[in-house]
């Protein structure tokens, strides 16, 4: 076979190609670099990914199969590349003072964390089974190893094996699934499989369902959907705080991309297979999240429950499967990386040295010390909770409007009662906050310039997209 | 005629040592035959015209497979002759018959089923057509399948180092501090 590979090809993957190659230069850098200039590999990083985002411009407006039916590039591939970077470079902003918390030298951290986003840019962009099985390999190899940075906490080891053992086994579900599905359509090309169900959509050979629900199981894993969620407290608690809100965003919006790019683009003529298995599992999910994050008393556990809430939240737009859907849940995914980061931010600056102060208890009388933080605090608990005018009431209501739009009546209705529920625990936080007496009263948290940017980044994005939700959800369509 | 007599040789050498994988007392010796079985069916799938298939059987289960057993069993320190627990002994009454059965089913399923399943002259399984299929059709897949690699390398790489590093937080602004940093990087 020949193939001619054009300059369109490698346009379409740029941000990927520039991406690994910063990873592989500073990775050569950190080992022969001198001691005191490893301090600048993660601000390399961002430059890194600052060059990957301008390069993402020039993929707007374009729509096209790249390497071979591998890559498609279209205005999603745009907006998940974005939606990864972006989570990317905060999370690493989080981390330039981290090695100084922690005294550890995060020397492989930085090409860790731009490899794996090359992984979820993947995700992002894929076209075929194959790709979405590399990315999906590439982002959580990398994770794994991340969550268990902190090498020197037991608790961290501890999550980097739960995750690794539990992915590795959810992997294996997933490439079950791609076999068994290579099998009936004799291709793993997106194209080739939306043509064969265009051909049998009333009866897609069995084994073809079978597959599609081992990939159910092998999605559900990374996004942390509710029967396969056990990993998630545990691991989101026992990371370093920067890779638990990276975790928390980019694993679950590469998650949600897959989901996306098969389910809702490419297996939507069997959606009436589908469609139920997952109005189940987003019920489960959006109760069982919220049920359990009320009892949590700590901010990391916290927000993990919290997290596993939103996964669920953002199936109720993939159930719904109708022309909102994918705006809607484009739209969640950038209100959850807003606020999530903020969040997080926050509890990585009140954890504090070795990350001994995250219970929820440190952050009482936080608006007495910090009234800036506390602020921003309450403005990302505020809008996790789902109050207007922040961008995550904008959210759920293009989500639950998705969802009645298709007929989804009670549907939204568990969706409506679930975020009443959540807001006992967010808005705990708040009074822990704003009503009580700080437990030690001479300390002041300590904010560094990276950290700060990150909650000023999360609160304005919080609002701007919230009061004007236009700007954002018209780029969406 | 080679052929056909190359396949009945590879058969008997692979037949003789899964035999004696299993009749042997030492683990070391049957992890051995076991390489010699694996080479034997490589030999086979050669027959087959399935080049790649038989270079990868040797080098993933002769190669890595093999040695990892070998590796368990040098480090669980089995003694050699290692009898077999009592319990074990009754086994093969349920054993016999078990194989027994499993030997009549493919023996009927091959004399009947895949006699017409052999694919003669097929090029599919030459080393030529997959890597011309990898650098043309999959060579996105396999150049992301080369940075997997590389994270997982410098995963296991970070995880198995002994001893973590403490940063030198500050760069040093006297001769002093640069020294006693200096004395740090050396000590460790």
């Amino acid at each position: 076979m020949n193939v001619n590979l054009t300059g369109a090809d490698f346009l379409g993957i740029l941000p990927i190609i520039i991406l690994s190659g910063f990873g592989v230069v500073l990775m050569v850098l950190s080992v022969f670099s001198q001691r005191f200039h490893r301090m600048t590999i993660p601000y390399l990083g961002v430059v890194g990914i600052i060059l990957a985002l301008i390069s993402n411009f020039f993929l707007i407006g374009k729509d096209y199969l790249a390497f071979q039916n591998m890559v498609r590039v279209d205005w999603l591939t745009v907006a998940f590349n974005f939606i990864f970077l972006v989570t990317a470079g905060l999370s690493l902003l989080l981390t330039t003072s981290y090695s100084e918390q922690e005294h550890i030298e995060f020397i492989e951290f930085t090409p860790l964390l731009l490899f794996s986003t090359v992984g979820m840019m993947l995700m992002g962009s894929a076209q075929n089974l194959m790709m979405i099985f590399l990315g999906l390999e590439t982002m959580s190899i990398a994770l794994y190893v991340m969550a268990g940075f902190r090498r020197n906490h037991r608790e961290s080891l501890e999550a980097a094996l739960k995750y690794f053992l539990l992915g590795a086994f959810a992997t294996g579900f997933l490439l079950y699934g791609i076999a068994l599905i290579y099998g009936v359509v004799g291709s793993t090309s997106f194209t080739a499989i939306a043509q064969y169900l265009n051909k049998n959509a009333l009866s897609p050979d069995l084994l073809f369902l079978v597959g599609t629900g081992l990939l159910i199981v092998g999605f559900g894993f990374k996004v942390a959907l509710v029967p396969f969620h056990m990993w998630t407290p545990d691991v989101y608690q026992g990371s370093p705080m920067p890779v638990t809100a990276y975790m928390a965003v980019g694993a679950k919006a590469a998650g949600f991309a897959a989901i996306v790019r098969f389910f809702t683009l490419s297996a939507a003529q069997i959606a009436y297979q589908w469609v139920d298995v997952l109005w189940i599992l987003a019920v489960l999910t959006m109760t069982v999240g919220n049920v359990l994050a009320l009892v949590q008393k700590d901010i990391k556990r916290m927000l993990a429950y919290s997290s596993i809430a939103h996964a669920g939240y953002l199936l109720v737009g993939i159930v719904a499967d109708n022309d909102l859907t994918v705006p809607a849940v484009m739209f969640y995914l950038v209100a959850y990386l807003l606020m999530n980061l903020g969040a997080f931010a926050i509890a990585l600056i009140v954890s504090g040295n070795q990350e001994r102060r995250t219970r929820i208890e440190y952050f009482k009388g936080l608006a007495e010390t910090q009234p800036m933080l506390a602020l921003a605090m309450a403005i990302c608990m505020v809008s996790l909770a789902g109050f207007p005018p922040t961008i995550g009431f904008m959210g759920k209501f293009y989500l639950f409007s998705a969802a009645l739009y298709s007929g989804y009546v009670w549907l939204a209705i568990i969706g409506v009662i679930n975020s009443l529920i959540s807001v006992y625990y967010y808005i705990g936080v708040v009074v822990a906050m704003y009503m009580h007496k700080p437990v030690d009263e001479r300390r002041i948290e300590q904010v560094v310039p990276g950290v700060g940017l990150v909650v000023l980044v999360a609160v304005v994005g919080i609002f701007i997209f919230g009061i004007f939700p236009g700007s954002l959800a018209g780029l969406f369509g | 005629m080679v052929a056909t007599a190359l396949f009945y040789i590879f058969a008997a050498i692979a037949t003789a040592g899964a035999i004696m994988v299993v009749a042997q007392r030492n683990p070391v010796y049957s992890a051995l035959y076991l390489v010699l079985t694996l080479f034997a069916l490589a030999g086979e799938y050669v027959l087959l015209m399935a080049h790649f298939i038989a270079i990868v059987h040797v080098a993933v289960y002769a190669g890595a497979i093999v040695v990892l057993f070998l590796f368990v069993i040098m480090l669980l320190n089995v003694r050699l002759e290692e009898r077999a627990p009592d319990a074990f002994r009754y086994m093969i009454y349920a054993g016999l018959p078990m194989a027994a059965i499993l030997f009549v089913e493919m023996g009927y399923f091959a004399f009947r089923g895949f006699q017409q399943a052999m694919v003669q002259g097929t090029r599919v399984g030459l080393v030529e057509s997959i890597g011309r299929a990898l650098f043309s059709q999959y060579v996105l897949p396999f150049e992301v399948a080369s940075i997997l690699l590389l994270v997982a390398m410098i995963g296991a790489l970070y995880l198995s180092k002994r001893k973590l590093e403490i940063v030198a937080f500050k760069r040093p602004r006297s001769k002093k501090e640069r020294l006693k940093v200096m004395m740090y990087e050396e000590e460790h």
